[in-house]
């Protein structure tokens, strides 16, 4: 798996790659964990090449909500195949975390 | 049909199981959402027999079969780690994990939400995870 991250503007963008499992979910988490100790408040995944996800993915991004509704920041999750989103829909996780169709979208639904 | 692979205790080894249970499974008419859903449920009992039953020591060994039976498909996932039956705990609520910021608590709902049963054996040293998915496959 690979991360990778890129600020436009004030929009916080982190692109995931691959498969996002128990193995792989410490990258993410700690990307994570930079944008918040940077305090980025308004965070877009770009999900467009993520193309697995298990238990582990989807509990670095529960994990985060708290901290994240305490602080004023905003994520949304765009470009998320229907496979992955599946899976946030399994637990109904996609009525906590914002999950968009785009990019623009995302920014729409965020700024 | 019998398929069996046998991986070092290892989370880095996942990928192998779940390349394993996708081409397994494209050998019948499943649709790709639920081959998705299917190599979920095993990769996460793998997942936490592997980190918490075997402590991911890459010398012990855990083993997938999948047989295909009449009314559906049978998973076993064997090893020799520790014996714990997670299947006895209730399923915890999300809003509760989310308040505490946890991010583990929700593999064992999963597989519970995929398979149609899920049954621990214990016949010293191998604990057995058995999964059954009710379904009509025929051959691809």
């Amino acid at each position: 798996m690979n991360i990778t991250t890129i600020k436009e503007n004030q929009f916080y963008t982190i692109s995931i790659e691959g498969e996002l499992d128990a193995s792989s979910s410490i990258m993410l988490d700690n990307t994570l964990t930079e944008a918040f100790s940077k305090k980025e408040n308004k965070i877009l995944v770009d999900c467009s090449r993520l193309n697995y996800i298990s238990s582990a993915g989807l509990g670095v991004f529960m994990s985060y909500l708290q901290d994240f509704e305490n602080n004023g920041i905003s994520m949304a999750l765009f470009n998320v195949s229907d496979k992955v989103k599946n899976v946030f829909m399994i637990l109904g996780l996609d009525n906590l975390i914002k999950i968009v169709p785009s990019k623009k979208e995302a920014i729409e639904l965020i700024n | 049909m019998v398929e069996r692979i046998k991986i070092a205790c290892t989370t880095e080894n996942l990928k192998e199981v779940r390349k394993f249970v996708n081409s397994t499974l494209l050998k019948f008419h499943i649709s790709e959402n639920e081959i998705n859903m299917i190599v979920l449920a095993v990769d996460e009992i793998c997942a936490n027999r592997i980190i918490h039953s075997n402590q991911s020591n890459r010398n012990n060994q855990l083993e997938v079969e999948i047989s295909d039976k009449e009314e559906g498909l049978l998973f076993n996932i064997k090893d020799t780690g520790d014996f714990y039956d997670n299947t006895i705990q209730g399923d915890p609520e999300i809003l509760n994990l989310v308040k505490e910021k946890r991010k583990g608590g929700i593999g064992l709902m999963l597989v519970r939400k995929i398979m149609d049963s899920i049954e621990v054996k214990n016949e010293s040293p191998y604990t057995t995870y058995t999964l059954f998915k009710k379904m009509n496959i025929t051959h691809a």
